[in-house]
């Protein structure tokens, strides 16, 4: 099957020449789940934001191709860019706090959404959005839709995104480690109804995050970055069989197991880290970096 | 579900009270200041100079803070006065926010080359003395009420213009703003639906304080004789007439300085009480 999302050899620097992608390649098809793990600072957001676009300054996408629905995005004007990618993409973002404006109310921020990207009337889209609350399991939908971003709690926060996400439709979502601001009872069910809403809608998700616990009850594939560079890029299940990846295959040993909590709970050897390391050296001299 | 906080409004503070008491009344004062003033404010009339505020023996009525030297009621010019203070504190505010507040949140969303301009001009203009370049503004223009509201705006646009720019740019790089980006609206959309709403509470704050500060900036000039025609009543002109005669007759100098005090402070006091209610995460 075509992948709905395929990136192809992306290079994303700092402005001076720094980095931060190294020709990362992944797929992600349509109606599939796509994990995306890796340490902190590996540049997992930096991918979703290349994707939407919404890159920071600092960086530039150097080479590459982003292919979405049989389009290279990087070959549109931006303003064109946009109004595709906003019109079949959405991301669910890492930081609650910071993804809503302040200084609006919940409801209009939704339905915003829907009139930009869909061009519905106003009316249409507050119904649709009180059904996505609902959806979402948000009690009473209506008053939510009155607040302010800072009346709610974390876990509700990130529900509403949630339902901002799907409002329009999307054909593909990237949720970036859409619970790690939250306490591991509310991680569940956030985990659980991105799972079913994905399910519901036959969306494609790209799930970025680095509990691989979580990849393994979510994920259909996944892949591996390490400092910008894709290590690993594996079907689920021989993954966990067979990791082909040295640092996989520690990353894999160093996750806690339900059967044996802490004596699983190994580091990930430096030896490991040292040769990953070389490797990307390497590739960066390859690339003439 | 409810939270805690729930719908409680939270009542007025008594510094809101208080500094917009004391506002509204100068308001009223500078409307209705036909009907309040009880003497002509230029009238003079040797008979009656240097009366003493009414607590004194020696006081008159119908001049109830004295009279001046050239025997003008102290009271009535006071009120006349609250008019050109108010009307320069209101224009020249509002002046000087809409075009420091502009290019500020321009330089602090768009960034690159806007900002590069506007920052560098910010930087240069600042390096000028206000009042001496006040001063040198209005001797080029020449003194009166159009020449004093282009000097503000002039000298201060650059306290909105940085601040604001600080803001939108702290707020600029949040995710809320790249979303709204995705769902295919401009930057410039963007610019007016995310980011003004989140920098107002602090234009608001700045332009009452910019009021503030108009006011001061007139009376200084009043004081240098920079300002309206002399014969027009100004706090800053009386307080420069009343400074030659402090010794013979302090509550000519006293009680318009105590106005000014009062008004100025209460500018103040009123931008950080609105910005308080404003922001919608302090509220
Ligand atoms: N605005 C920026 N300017 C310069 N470098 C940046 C900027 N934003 C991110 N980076 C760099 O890009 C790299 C990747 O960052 P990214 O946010 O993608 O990490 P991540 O894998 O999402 O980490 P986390 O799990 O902590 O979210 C980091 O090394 C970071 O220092
Ligand atoms: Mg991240």
């Amino acid at each position: 099957m075509k992948p709905y999302l395929s990136i192809r050899n992306l290079c994303v620097t700092l402005k001076h020449g720094a980095p931060i992608l190294r020709s990362v390649s992944l797929d992600v098809s349509a109606g599939q789940v796509h994990g995306l793990v890796g340490e902190s600072g590996a540049g997992k957001s930096m991918i979703g934001k290349a994707v939407l676009g919404t890159l920071p300054r600092a960086l530039h996408i150097r080479s590459g191709e982003i292919w979405l629905d049989g389009v290279d995005l990087l070959t549109l004007p931006l303003q064109e860019r946009r109004k595709r990618i906003g019109a079949t993409a959405a991301l669910i973002p890492q930081d609650p706090l910071t993804a809503l404006n302040p200084s609006r109310r919940i409801g209009p921020q939704i339905t915003k959404r829907l009139v930009d990207i869909l061009g519905w009337h106003k009316n249409a889209a507050e119904d649709r959005a009180l059904d996505l609350l609902a959806e979402v399991h948000i009690p009473d939908p209506a008053r939510v839709m009155r607040s302010y971003p800072h009346e709610l709690s974390g876990g509700m926060r990130q529900r509403i995104l949630i339902a901002s996400a799907f409002a329009a439709e999307p054909k593909l979502i990237i949720a970036d480690e859409p619970t790690t601001a939250l306490d591991v009872t509310v991680q569940k069910q956030i985990l659980r109804l991105i799972a079913d809403m994905q399910a519901r809608h036959g969306t494609a998700l790209l799930f970025v995050t680095h509990d691989l616990g979580v990849v393994s009850k979510v994920c259909d594939t996944l892949s591996v970055l390490y400092a910008g560079k894709v290590v690993e890029d594996a079907r689920m299940q021989r993954f966990f069989m067979r990791p082909v990846h040295p640092y996989s295959a520690a990353l894999l040993a160093a996750t806690p197991t339900y059967t044996n909590p802490t004596g699983s709970l190994k580091p990930v050897p430096a030896t490991v880290i040292e040769d990953v390391e070389t490797e990307v050296q390497q590739h960066d001299m390859r690339a003439g970096l | 579900m409810r939270d805690a906080r729930g719908d409680i409004k939270r009542p007025i503070g008594l510094r809101l009270w208080l500094s917009g008491g004391w506002l509204t009344l100068l308001a009223l004062a500078a409307i209705f200041a036909p009907l309040i003033a009880p003497q002509d404010p230029l009238a003079q009339d040797l008979f009656t100079s240097r009366l003493p505020p009414f607590w004194d023996a020696k006081a008159e009525a119908g001049y109830l803070l004295g009279s001046d030297s050239l025997g003008r009621d102290v009271l009535s010019r006071i009120v006349y006065g609250a008019r050109l203070a108010l009307i320069v504190a209101l224009v020249a505010g509002t002046l000087t926010c809409l075009v420091g507040g502009t290019l500020g949140l321009i330089a602090g969303y768009y960034r690159g080359w806007p900002d590069r301009i506007i920052s560098r001009f910010v930087d240069i203009w600042m390096a000028f003395p206000p009042v001496l370049f006040a001063i040198l503004l209005i001797a080029v223009l020449g003194p009166g009420l159009i020449s004093i509201i282009i000097a503000i705006v002039v000298i201060d646009w650059t306290r909105f213009a940085r601040v604001i720019r600080a803001e939108a740019m702290s707020q600029g790089v949040m995710d809320y703003v790249a979303s709204a980006q995705v769902a295919g609206r401009g930057r410039f959309g963007t610019m007016i639906t995310e980011i003004l709403p989140n920098v107002l509470p602090t234009m608001v704050a700045l332009l009452t304080l910019e009021m503030g500060i108009a006011v001061i900036v007139e009376a200084i000039l009043s004081f240098v004789n920079l300002s309206i025609s002399t014969d027009s009543p100004t706090w800053g002109g009386m307080i420069s007439e009343g400074r030659t005669s402090v010794h013979q007759a302090w509550w000519v100098l006293v009680f318009p300085l105590i106005t000014l005090f009062l008004t100025v402070l209460s500018f103040s006091q009123l931008g950080e009480g609105l910005k308080d209610r404003f922001d919608p995460v302090l509220r």
